[in-house]
C-alpha cells in the first residue's frame, strides 16, 4: 500500500517525475557514453596494434606506457634488429599524433606488407608517390573520400590512394621519408618504435628477454600480447582521473535535482505527511516513502539513462565514427545505476528529514 | 495516579477519562491557557458532543485526546491507556489502535483513491484484517460504489463519509471527529450525522464530536459545554 502511494505521488506530478528522471538520465547517459568511448578507444587501440601482424614492439626505452614523444629511435636501428636470429622482419615507424585521438603512421609500406601478410584494400592500392596515403574505411566513410582525390591531413596535400579495413596500425599510413620531412625527424632519419615479426611466434617471451639484454639503454621490447593487455583504463591515469570527475560531477547533480525535486514535494505535501502521520505513521514511515520515491527516480532516470547511451552511441556510430569509436560496456550499468542511487538517496535525506519532523498538527492545518 | 483525590471514583466503564486537564501555549512572551482543567468522562458506547464557542479549547481536547499532542498537566486515559507519560512514539502506536480522526476538512490523501484512502490507514495501523461489519459500515455510508474515485471526484458529503469509513477500519476505541459538519451544507450535514448516530446505536461505536453547532450537538447521546478552557455541563 505504501508503494501504490509512492507511485501514485510520483504520477501526480509526473512533469516534476519526468524531468528529474530525465536530468538523472543524462547523467547516466553521460557516465556511459564516457566510458563507452573510453573503452573504444583503447579496443581500437588494441586491435590496431594486434593487425600490425607484428610480435613484438621495440619502444625508447623509457619508463611509461604511453609516450607520444616522438621520434627518439635513429633509424639505423632497423637493419640492426632485422639481422638478429629469429627475426623475420623488423619495420620501423614514425607515429604522428594528429585529431587527438588519432595517429599517421610513416612506414614502408613494402616492408610492412612482408610483415603482415599482405593487406586487404578495400579500395586502390598501396602508395607509391611520396605523398600518397592510405587510410583506414571509418574515415574514409565520415569524409566521403575516393580514392585519387586530395586529402589534406596535417597541413599537407596528399593524394589517396588506398583505403583499408579499420584496425591496423592506425588510421593513415604514408611513405616514412615523406612524415620524416614533414617532422623534421630527417636528419638524422628518425623513428618512434619497430615492428618485429619473428620466424616463430611461440618463440615471443624468449626473444623480447633477449632483445632487453641486447638493446638495454636503447630500446625496450614488449611482446604484442603484453603491450594490447596494458590497453586498459586503470593505466591511463589522466582518463581515469577524468571518468571520476564526470561521476562525481553526475552525483552531485542527481543529488540537487532529486532534493530540489523531493523539497518542492514536501513543502507541496504538507497537509499530506500530516494526514499520515495522525493515521500513525512513524517518522521512519515518512521517511521511508520519500526514500523509495527517490529511488523510483533513480531506476526511471537509469532506464532513461541506458536508453539515450544507446541512443548516442548509435548517433555517434552513424556520423562520426572515425573520430569516436564507442562501445557498449554493459559491465558499467550496475555502477551507472549505484551513481544513480546515490544521488537520489542523497537528495532524498534532508527533504525527508524535514518531513518526518514536521509538526503533525500544524501540517494538518497548512493550507 | 490521579492529581485529585477527591474526584468521584470513575466507573469502569468509561473509555475515556479526562482529569484536571491543562494545556498551555507558550507563544513567545506570552502565555496561552487553552485549558484549566478540564474533567471529563464518556462512557463504552456513548455519543458525546462537546460544544463551545471558538476559541474555548475544543480542538486542543481533540488533538490531546487523539495523542495528538501532549498534556501540559493533569490525567487522562483512553482505554485504560494513561496518556501522560507517553512518548512521542507510543503516542504515534495509540494513534494507530485506539483513535479514528474525522477531521472538518476531509484530509483525504487526494493521489489515492477512497478504497486506497481506507487501506492505507489500515496498513498504518498495521492491521490484517478489517471489522467483522466493515461491510455493512461501508453500505450504511453509502459509498461503496464510490470507492474507486480520488477525492477530488466525490463530493464534500461522500469525502467525509470515506473518511468515517476511514476512522472506523482498525476499529478504533474512540472515534474523534472535529466539527465534521463544518464544510458541509445541511443536507449533507445531517446526513452524516444521522450517519454517526446510526453507527453508534448499531455498532456501539464511542464517539467524541466536537461542535459549535447546536444542531449538529442535538444528534448526540449527551452534550457537553466548552468555555474558557473549561467543560461545564449543559
Ligand atoms: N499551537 C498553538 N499555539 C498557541 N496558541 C494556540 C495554539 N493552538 C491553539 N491555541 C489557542 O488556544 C485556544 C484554544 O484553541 P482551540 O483551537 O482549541 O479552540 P477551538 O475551541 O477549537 O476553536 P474553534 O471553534 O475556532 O476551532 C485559542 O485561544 C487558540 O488561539
Ligand atoms: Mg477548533
Amino acid at each position: 500500500m505504501i508503494n501504490k502511494l509512492v507511485i501514485e505521488n510520483l504520477k501526480h506530478r509526473w512533469v516534476r517525475t519526468l524531468l528529474s528522471a530525465l536530468v538523472v538520465g543524462v547523467q547516466v547517459m553521460s557516465i556511459l557514453t564516457l566510458i563507452g568511448l573510453s573503452h573504444g578507444l583503447l579496443e581500437q587501440s588494441a586491435q590496431r596494434a594486434k593487425g600490425t601482424g607484428a610480435d613484438i614492439f621495440l619502444k625508447p626505452d623509457t619508463h611509461g606506457t604511453f609516450s607520444f614523444s616522438g621520434a627518439q629511435i635513429n633509424e639505423r636501428f632497423v637493419p640492426f634488429v632485422e639481422k638478429q636470429p629469429h627475426v623475420l622482419q623488423a619495420v620501423g615507424v614514425l607515429s604522428v599524433p594528429i585529431e587527438v585521438v588519432n595517429t599517421l603512421n610513416g612506414l614502408n609500406f613494402s616492408e610492412f606488407e612482408k610483415l603482415n601478410g599482405g593487406t586487404q584494400f578495400i579500395a586502390g592500392g598501396p602508395p607509391h608517390g611520396a605523398n600518397d596515403l592510405v587510410v583506414d574505411a571509418y574515415y574514409a566513410k565520415q569524409h566521403h573520400l575516393q580514392i585519387g582525390q586530395a586529402v589534406k591531413v596535417m597541413g599537407h596535400d596528399w593524394r589517396l590512394s588506398g583505403i583499408i579495413a579499420g584496425g591496423v596500425l592506425g588510421r593513415f599510413i604514408a611513405p616514412l621519408a615523406t612524415l620524416q620531412q614533414l617532422t623534421g625527424n630527417a636528419e638524422p632519419p628518425r623513428i618512434s618504435e619497430i615492428l618485429v615479426k619473428l620466424d616463430d611466434p611461440a618463440l615471443t617471451n624468449q626473444e623480447v628477454t633477449r632483445l632487453n639484454q641486447l638493446l638495454k639503454g636503447n630500446l625496450q621490447a614488449i611482446s604484442v600480447a603484453d603491450f594490447v593487455s596494458q590497453f586498459n583504463i586503470n593505466n591511463i591515469p589522466d582518463l581515469k582521473a577524468f571518468i571520476a570527475v564526470v561521476t562525481v560531477l553526475a552525483v552531485v547533480v542527481g543529488f540537487l535535482v532529486v532534493f530540489l525535486s523531493m523539497y518542492t514535494a514536501v513543502v507541496e505535501r504538507t497537509r499530506e505527511i500530516g494526514i499520515l502521520k495522525a493515521l500513525g505513521a512513524k517518522p521512519n514511515t515518512i521517511l521511508g516513502i520519500l526514500v523509495r520515491e527517490a529511488v523510483v527516480l533513480a531506476i526511471v532516470g537509469w532506464v532513461i539513462g541506458l536508453v539515450f547511451t544507446f541512443a548516442a552511441r548509435g548517433a555517434i556510430m552513424a556520423t562520426i565514427p572515425a573520430s569516436l569509436p564507442v562501445v557498449n560496456v554493459p559491465a558499467w550499468w550496475p555502477i551507472a545505476a549505484a551513481i544513480a542511487l546515490a544521488g537520489a538517496l542523497l537528495g532524498a535525506i534532508y527533504p525527508g528529514w524535514k518531513a518526518a519532523r514536521q509538526d503533525t498538527i500544524e501540517a494538518l492545518a497548512y493550507e | 495516579m490521579s492529581s485529585a483525590p477527591t474526584m468521584n471514583p470513575v466507573p469502569a466503564t468509561d473509555i475515556i477519562r479526562v482529569r484536571d486537564l491543562h494545556k498551555t501555549f507558550h507563544t513567545g512572551d506570552v502565555d496561552v491557557y487553552a485549558l484549566r482543567g478540564v474533567d471529563l468522562n464518556v462512557g463504552r458506547g456513548e455519543f458525546l458532543a462537546v460544544i463551545g464557542p471558538s476559541g474555548s479549547g475544543k480542538s486542543t481536547l481533540f488533538h490531546i485526546l487523539g495523542g495528538l499532542a501532549p498534556p501540559t498537566s493533569g490525567e487522562v486515559w483512553i482505554d485504560g491507556l494513561a496518556l501522560r507519560q507517553l512518548t512521542e512514539t507510543q503516542r504515534t502506536e495509540m494513534r494507530q489502535k485506539k483513535v479514528g480522526f474525522v477531521f472538518q476538512k476531509y484530509n483525504l490523501l487526494p493521489t489515492l483513491t477512497a478504497r486506497d484512502n481506507i487501506a492505507i490507514a489500515q496498513t498504518l495501523g498495521g492491521s490484517t484484517t478489517r471489522p467483522p461489519d466493515f461491510d455493512e459500515i461501508l453500505q450504511l455510508l453509502g459509498i461503496k460504489q464510490r470507492l474507486s474515485h480520488k477525492p477530488r471526484a466525490l463530493s464534500g458529503g461522500e469525502q467525509q463519509r470515506v473518511a468515517i469509513a476511514r476512522a472506523l477500519v482498525n476499529q478504533p476505541a474512540i472515534l474523534l471527529a472535529d466539527e465534521p459538519t463544518g464544510n458541509l451544507d445541511t443536507e449533507n450535514s445531517n446526513a452524516v450525522l444521522e450517519i454517526l448516530r446510526d453507527l453508534n446505536k448499531r455498532t456501539r461505536q464511542t464517539i467524541l464530536m466536537i461542535t459549535h453547532n447546536p444542531e449538529a450537538a442535538a444528534f448526540a447521546d449527551r452534550i457537553v459545554a466548552m468555555r474558557d478552557g473549561i467543560i461545564h455541563a449543559a
